[in-house]
This record gives C-alpha cells, sequence and structure tokens, in this order.
C-alpha cells in the first residue's frame, strides 16, 4: 500500500517563477527516496498564458501525473479560477490574499490564504509569493525548515549571502505562517533512505547517446527535442561530443550522415515537422548503407500543431518516412529509462545492420520527468559496431576488389571508412552494382538492380530475430487487455491498478518495437486475451491500425486523446468501463481542465 | 602496411585515378575538362587519393565521385555540403572535395552552401556552371542568364540569375575563384590553390552544356573571359574582388578574386578536436568518472 501519494499543482503565467519551487520540492522529494512524477502543461509563450506544474510523489513508484492534486498553488487570479473547482476534500490550496481571491469551494477544501505584504513587507517582486507558498508546504508535509534552508543556499548561491539570506527569511515567515494558520496533513514524508535521480526524458535520451558513444551531435531548435540538444552542448567539451546547430533539419540529417559515414556514431533529435525534413536523407542512409540514429519527439499535428502539446501523431510517418522500401528500425521507449538504454541498443543494431534508425518519443516522455534509480543508469554498455574496415583509421591488407555492396545471405556487406588505404569506393542514393558503381543512369540492369535491392531488404531478417518479443504485464486471462505503445505505459499500468481497485482484472501489452515488429508473437498473445482495447494519443488510431496491416488483427476497442493533453488515468478507468458495458467501441476522453 | 602507403604516395599518378568507369557524359561536355583538372591538381598537391573523399549531389557534373580513384560520396540533390561538413568535422584528416552543379549547389543548395560559407568550413568546392539544368533535359537553373529560353522558360526567362562570386565572398568563403573549362592549366592553378587552402574554397567553373545552353557556349566565354592577373588584380583587395565578380557581359574576368588567409576553419575553432585526433577514429565509451558526474547532476 501506498504510504503518501502526493500531488502538487503550481500554476500561473509564463515567467512567474514556477519551475523553481518545483525543483526545490522534486529535490527534496528524491533526496528521501520518495518516487517523483512531474508534468508540465505549458504553451508557446514567454511571457503569459497559463503554465501548470504537476508533481507527484509517493514511496512507491509514480507512474503517471494522477486524477487529483492535494495540493493547489494559484500564482495568479487565472490559475485559482481554473483549478479551485476540481480540488476535492482533503485537499488544500495556497495562496497570496493580496491578489488572489478564491471562488466557490467544495466542502473539506482547506483554503490557506497568506498575505506577502504581512509577511515580507520589505520585500519586493512577483516571486516572494511562490517562496512563502513553497516554505508553507513544506511545513504542512512536516519537512523540517533546515532542509529547506540547505537548499535554498544552493539554490541562491550565485546571488550572493545576501539573496541567500533574504529568501531564507521569507520562506521562515512562510513556514511559522503555515504552522500557526494552517492545518498539516496527517502524513509525514518518509526517507527510503535511498537518494534517487530526478530527469527528463530528453536528458535520457542525450545519456543514452553518450553512454553509446555518440561522437557527433547535430539538430534544429524544435520544442519538444531541443532538452537533446541543450543537454549535449552542455556536456559537448566535457564528453568529446562534435554538436552542431545547423540552418535546418535537410542540413541536421545530411551532416549527421556525413560524419557517421567517416565512422562517427551520429545522431540528431527533432519533432514531427522537423522529421518531415529529413525523411528523403532517411531514405539516403539506407540506400548508402550508412547508420544514423533519428529521434522524432512527437508533438500534435499536423504542421505546426500545437508545440508544446503531446501527441503520438507521427507513426504513420515515421513508417512511410521517404520514397520507396528501404530498411529501417524504429523503437518507441515506455519510459524514462528506456530513454536511456535503448539508444545504445539501436546503435548497436543500425551499425551491424547499416541502415537509419528512428526512435519514436513525444512530448510527454521527453519533456516529463520522473526519479529514477540512479543503479538504472549503466554507462558501461555493450558496443557492436559491426564489420567496419579502418576504425582506427587503417585496415587489412586489400584482398582484391573491394566491393561495399557485395551481396551476401545476410545482406550485411563489409564497410570501409573514408581513409582506409586500398579499400577506396563511392557510396551512392543512385541505386548501384556491388562495387558502387552507378547503375542508375546508363544501361539500367533490372536483374543487378532487384539483387542489389533484395540485399538491402534482407538485412531486416535478421534484425527481428535481435529484439526482444513483448511481454504481457499483469494476470493472463484478464477481463480486459489495454494495447498501447510507447508513452503510454505509466498511465495504462496506474489505470490497471485503479481497475483491480473497482474489480475489473486488466492487464498491458505495451509495445516497444514498431519495427520490425513481432506480429506473430503480437497476435499470439492478442489471439488468448478476451477484450482488447488500443489506447492511444492520436485521432485515428494509427497503432491500432498499423497492428491490423501486420496482423490483420481487429481490436475489441479504442481509446484514443488528441486534445494535446496526456492520458490521465481516469480517463482510461471511465474508457474501459464504457466499452465494457458496450457503450461504445471508441471512448476519446478530453482534458476536465484547460491547461 | 606503412611502407606500402609510401610507395604509393610517391608513385600517385594522373592514371591512378582513374574510377571505375568511364564518364557517360555528352561528348564535348566541359565537365571532362574539370575532371582532368581536379586529377592533375590532386596529383600536384601531393594528396594520397585514399585520404581524399569526393561528395557531389545530383545532377549530370554530380556523376563524377564515380569516375574518380578516390573514396567518394554521391548524395542527394542539393546536400552534398551539409555531408561534407559532417565529414570534414567528423575526420579533418581527410581532404573533402564537393562537386556538383549549379543547380544542386546554388539551387536546391542554397542554404547549405551559404551556411557553410559563413562557418568557413574546409572544403574545397568545385561548381560546374553551366546555366541550365542538363540531367532533366534543359530548364532554367539559378545561374541562366535574364532572357534565356528554355524548357521551362519557352518565352525567355524574366528573372535575375544569382552571381555566385559576390555572395560567396559575402557569405564569408574565404577563398572564391572562377574557372573555365576552356583554361585547363589556369583550372588546375585554382583547384590546386583551392585544395591547399585551409578553409572554405569556392572553384565556380564555367564548364558548358554542348547539348542544353547554346548562349553561354565554350566559345562564348572564350570570346569574353579574361584572366584577372591579367587585369592586375589582388585577391586581398575586398572591394577589387567585389567589383571584378560583378562583371558580366563583354569581360568577364577568372582566376582568384578573393583570399584570406587569417580565417581559421571551423575545425580549427572547434574546442572539441583540440586533441585526441579525428572523432571518427576516438575510442567509444564514458569514462566512469565522468558518468558518475552526469548522475550526480540528476541527484
Amino acid at each position: 500500500m501506498r504510504r503518501v501519494d502526493l500531488t502538487i499543482g503550481i500554476g500561473g503565467a509564463a515567467g512567474q517563477g514556477i519551475a523553481t519551487p518545483g525543483d526545490i520540492l522534486a529535490r527534496i522529494f528524491v533526496r528521501r527516496g520518495l518516487h517523483v512524477n512531474a508534468y508540465n502543461a505549458y504553451q508557446s509563450i514567454i511571457r503569459g498564458g497559463h503554465i501548470f506544474l504537476t508533481l507527484r510523489t509517493s514511496d512507491q513508484p509514480v507512474l503517471s501525473q494522477g486524477d487529483k492534486i492535494d495540493v493547489l498553488v494559484p500564482l495568479n487570479q487565472d490559475t485559482m479560477d481554473r483549478h479551485l473547482r476540481l480540488m476535492r476534500p482533503g485537499s488544500a490550496v495556497l495562496f497570496n490574499s493580496d491578489t488572489i481571491k478564491p471562488g466557490v469551494v467544495a466542502d473539506g477544501v482547506q483554503l490557506c490564504p497568506f498575505s506577502v505584504k504581512a509577511l515580507a513587507p520589505a520585500i519586493r517582486g512577483d516571486l516572494v509569493q511562490n517562496t512563502i507558498a513553497l516554505a508553507a508546504i513544506l511545513r504542512m508535509i512536516k519537512v523540517e525548515f533546515k532542509i529547506l534552508e540547505e537548499i535554498l543556499a544552493i539554490q541562491f548561491r550565485r546571488r550572493g549571502a545576501a539573496a541567500v539570506a533574504e529568501n531564507t527569511g521569507v520562506a521562515r515567515a512562510g513556514y511559522d505562517c503555515a504552522a500557526t494558520h494552517f492545518t498539516e496533513f496527517s502524513f509525514s514524508l518518509p526517507d527510503m533512505g535511498k537518494r534517487l535521480a530526478f530527469f527528463e526524458g530528453n536528458q535520457a535520451l542525450a545519456m543514452g547517446g553518450a553512454a553509446a558513444g555518440v561522437r557527433f551531435y547535430c539538430a534544429y531548435p524544435m520544442s519538444p527535442a531541443s532538452g537533446v540538444l541543450h543537454w549535449m552542448s552542455r556536456h559537448a567539451r566535457q564528453l568529446g561530443i562534435m554538436v552542431r546547430q545547423v540552418e535546418d533539419e535537410i542540413g541536421v540529417i545530411n551532416m549527421a550522415i556525413g560524419a557517421a559515414h567517416t565512422g562517427c556514431r551520429a545522431m540528431c533529435a527533432t519533432s514531427g515537422g522537423g522529421f518531415a525534413l529529413m525523411t528523403e536523407a532517411l531514405g539516403a542512409a539506407a540506400m548508402m548503407e550508412i547508420p544514423v540514429v533519428c529521434i522524432n519527439v512527437q508533438r500534435a499535428g499536423p504542421a505546426t500543431g500545437v508545440p508544446t502539446k503531446t501527441e503520438q501523431g507521427d507513426l504513420w510517418q515515421v513508417l512511410g518516412a521517404g520514397q520507396g522500401d528501404y530498411p529501417r528500425i524504429i523503437v518507441a521507449p515506455t519510459n524514462i529509462v528506456d530513454c536511456f538504454k535503448l539508444v545504445p541498443t539501436l546503435f548497436n543494431l543500425v551499425d551491424k545492420f547499416q541502415c537509419p534508425g528512428i526512435i519514436l518519443s513525444d512530448l510527454l516522455l521527453s519533456e516529463g520527468r520522473s526519479s529514477i534509480d540512479p543503479a538504472e543508469l549503466d554507462f558501461k554498455v555493450p558496443i557492436d559496431r559491426g564489420d567496419v574496415i579502418g576504425l582506427n583509421g587503417d585496415g587489412p591488407p586489400v584482398n582484391g576488389h573491394f566491393k561495399r555492396y557485395l551481396v551476401t545471405e545476410s545482406g550485411i556487406s563489409p564497410r570501409a571508412l573514408p581513409g582506409t588505404p586500398g579499400f577506396s569506393h563511392v557510396v551512392a542514393t543512385d541505386e548501384h552494382d556491388e562495387d558502387g558503381v552507378l547503375i542508375s543512369d546508363e544501361f539500367t540492369d533490372p536483374h543487378k538492380r532487384q539483387a542489389i535491392h533484395e540485399k538491402r531488404m534482407r538485412k531486416m531478417d535478421g534484425v527481428l530475430p535481435l529484439l526482444p518479443s513483448p511481454e504481457l504485464h499483469g494476470a493472463a486471462g484478464a477481463q480486459v487487455t489495454l494495447l498501447g505503445w510507447g508513452s503510454t505505459e505509466g498511465v495504462i499500468r496506474e489505470a490497471i491498478q485503479q481497475l483491480a481497485e473497482a474489480n475489473v482484472a486488466a492487464n498491458n501489452l505495451q509495445i516497444r518495437w514498431l519495427v520490425p515488429l513481432h506480429a506473430e508473437a503480437i497476435l499470439s498473445i492478442l489471439s488468448k486475451c478476451r477484450k482488447v482495447i488500443v489506447v492511444e494519443n492520436n485521432y485515428s488510431g494509427q497503432f491500432a491500425r498499423y497492428l491490423r496491416s501486420e496482423t490483420g488483427f481487429a481490436a475489441d476497442g479504442h481509446i484514443r486523446k488528441y486534445d494535446g493533453e496526456p492520458f490521465m488515468p481516469h480517463h482510461l478507468v471511465d474508457g474501459v468501463n464504457a466499452i465494457l458495458a458496450g457503450s461504445t467501441k471508441l471512448y476519446v476522453p478530453v482534458h476536465e481542465i484547460q491547461v | 602496411m606503412a611502407t606500402m602507403v609510401q610507395t604509393e604516395r610517391v608513385k600517385v599518378t594522373v592514371k591512378d585515378l582513374k574510377g571505375k568507369v568511364d564518364p557517360d557524359w555528352c561528348p564535348g561536355c566541359g565537365d571532362f575538362g574539370v575532371l582532368a583538372a581536379l586529377k592533375q591538381a590532386i596529383v600536384e598537391a601531393g594528396l594520397e587519393p585514399h585520404k581524399v573523399l569526393t561528395i557531389s549531389g545530383i545532377g549530370c557534373s554530380s556523376n563524377l565521385p564515380g569516375y574518380l580513384n578516390t573514396y567518394g560520396m554521391h548524395t542527394l540533390h542539393g546536400r552534398a555540403l551539409a555531408v561534407a561538413t559532417g565529414a570534414q568535422l567528423a575526420n579533418h584528416d581527410l581532404k573533402i572535395v564537393v562537386t556538383g552543379g549549379d543547380g544542386d549547389g546554388y539551387g536546391i543548395g542554397g542554404n547549405h552552401f551559404v551556411h557553410a560559407m559563413r562557418r568557413n568550413v574546409d572544403l574545397t568546392y568545385i561548381v560546374m556552371n553551366n546555366q541550365i539544368y542538363g540531367l532533366t533535359t534543359g530548364q532554367l537553373s539559378p545561374t541562366s542568364i535574364k532572357g534565356m529560353n528554355t524548357k521551362s522558360t519557352p518565352f525567355g526567362s524574366v528573372e535575375n540569375p544569382i552571381n555566385p562570386i559576390p555572395l560567396a565572398i559575402a557569405a564569408g568563403a574565404s577563398y572564391v575563384a572562377r574557372g573555365f573549362t576552356g583554361q585547363q592549366r589556369q583550372l588546375v592553378e585554382l583547384i590546386k590553390g583551392g585544395l591547399q587552402h585551409r578553409g572554405f574554397a569556392l572553384i565556380d567553373t564555367f564548364s558548358p552544356c554542348v547539348t542544353y545552353n547554346h548562349d553561354n557556349t565554350h566559345e562564348f566565354f572564350k570570346q569574353r573571359t579574361r584572366k584577372l592577373e591579367e587585369m592586375g588584380h589582388d585577391p586581398t583587395d575586398l572591394h577589387g574582388a567585389l567589383e571584378k565578380g560583378w562583371l558580366w557581359g563583354e569581360v568577364i574576368p577568372i582566376g582568384l578574386f578573393w583570399r584570406r588567409q587569417d580565417l581559421p576553419a571551423l575545425d580549427q575553432l572547434e574546442p572539441v578536436l583540440g586533441e585526441g585526433g579525428p572523432l571518427a577514429h576516438r575510442p567509444l565509451g564514458v569514462a566512469s568518472d565522468i558518468a558518475q558526474a552526469l548522475i550526480k547532476e540528476l541527484m
């Protein structure tokens, strides 16, 4: 059983300083070994709008942002007006009563007004209310003041001793105010005895790249993928990684291909719009047989879409990226640890099979933050570069005429890096013969074309046996199977816990490796399931359609959400109930609140 | 192995640079002259063929890497400079030659062209400028002259062409030259100068199309081109370079317009390349103390 399950919501306009109290709270929680999940709902605006950070902590793993807010900190009237009506009995609302007025409130919701003018009369600035609220929350959950004091000292260190003293003074006033005027929560925060790490999916993807030995990273800024670029840029010199910001995404992928051709492990990240620009070159990488990894952090489309909102709407885009048939490996990490671990795995595969690899993340996963056990971040990963000649600048003695695209049973041909004496050859985006000579223009040869095309495509047969088969999570024979892919794993599993409490037995099949797809294994599992509901964050059921095209399997029901916000557990619970009751086959929830 | 390389180095001749197949360009195409000049320049510059990577886009002239016995990449239309930038930064021990046409470089690849020059990437870029799209059978190119009749402008083009020389100077290229396949010796010198230059070198080359461009023919350029050295031009004179670069008409200057040697190439400015040799040959993996530091940031 959970001893603690606390969710704090901090909301305001962009520029009101929501991130800092959020970071401080998260740091306090993970230092006690508590699990944390954080999701920041925001807009494409630098000042103004409505930003809402949901920070949830528990002694047990936190799989999603949950369904409820226990502590609301509205930093402006707008946030109060939007969120107050959703507050439930037992929750508390902390606000600056100088500027914010509460509205109608449910019974059992504790209003905790404080006056910034009274508590910190000498101090100016909009951020004072944040510090007071932060300190008051900590008092209400019985965290000792000295812990906050230590963190404030670290947080404001760069601004000097006076800033530290000022903020500590303000915090003290807020802390004491809560002790006198507000009712504390019944639980206290346990100390689990082991510190956890706390980071976002984009950091995990970047660190996974570093672990894989990425030496070349390039990107064009695009939300929500820029976090990877930022991490890479900050650590470039420490890690010896060449990081470049390029003129456009066409340049990005081509630059990465150039670097990869010389032997570097090269990676880039973008969102759907940038990915669209990259598609021709991904086919080029496959044609020239150059391994490269591209991350697509999906956001709500089409076109510019909703740049700061999440969606799983690019599945068919990556499945069909670029003209012609070509080998590609596509994977959708299902959680933040997965983001870290899958990058080296994918690099080993694309190096071995000399083809592009695509990681399909989304805003929820990439910008969502989660606590993890630091032991999970093992940088000592196996590295397999495949069949490469000249990695150290030299090669074996030349054995006859080098054929870069030698037709083999596996489809994998020996690869030689530029600079290696004796292995000169041309790689081409035009169709070519085994030795790289074009067969596209003069004397096109159907037999050669067929043979070399089959050689390239045959490589995919070797990939599938190396990928783990998906496994059913939870008891077999459950009443309902929730089938998801990528980032929905956490919320699906939390919904399953809630369904179990309501005596509905559900299990989960979460798909990670999308291409190649373990179609037979999936079909074998699903054929034994009683009722299958596909859960995905898009309009048209992209995965359900893909699954049907690969297996012929048609699901019994669908839960889809495409309003820009991620699923909350109750959306899935309600959907399962509605589908089980037979009232619909397609359940489409919408977010109850405008964030 | 080492001695073998040594021997190879001494013996490199134009013959050694012959590719696996012969060019399939139209008889009389200017590109033959560029290929010959490039081979001669590689030999005279003393480059080892396996350390040269020739990268092209798409078009008649972009088939060139297949006719040359160096490492080669025949990339997508317009993308050669982006690929080359990645390759140069990943292995700065290679000498990277980029070849292509005016449509490839100044049209579809225009964005990469400008940015590769402002970054001063250490590349030798030879544009075989025939002022027409040849491989697509004769449409307007970005350098086609105003009024030109082509398949896509049957009533004459109303657009102004790009002038790559002042554009390159303004964008930050540190070596800007124009050659003509009718002046082979000069072209060899210009390409060799580009290969020996540390930074972005553009050698825009009049390489007449005998099939689709009947305006800007070999004869046209023979009558009008004049060597800059004979005009008393100083390639370190910026204003002179821009002024000469603008000239088009009865006199069209060819030669070295602009060169500056005080500008470091991008790879020389990048601290990550400071020590440890080319990135492509560095061992993979993160040292355990650094890994610990990275994890500590998250705690």
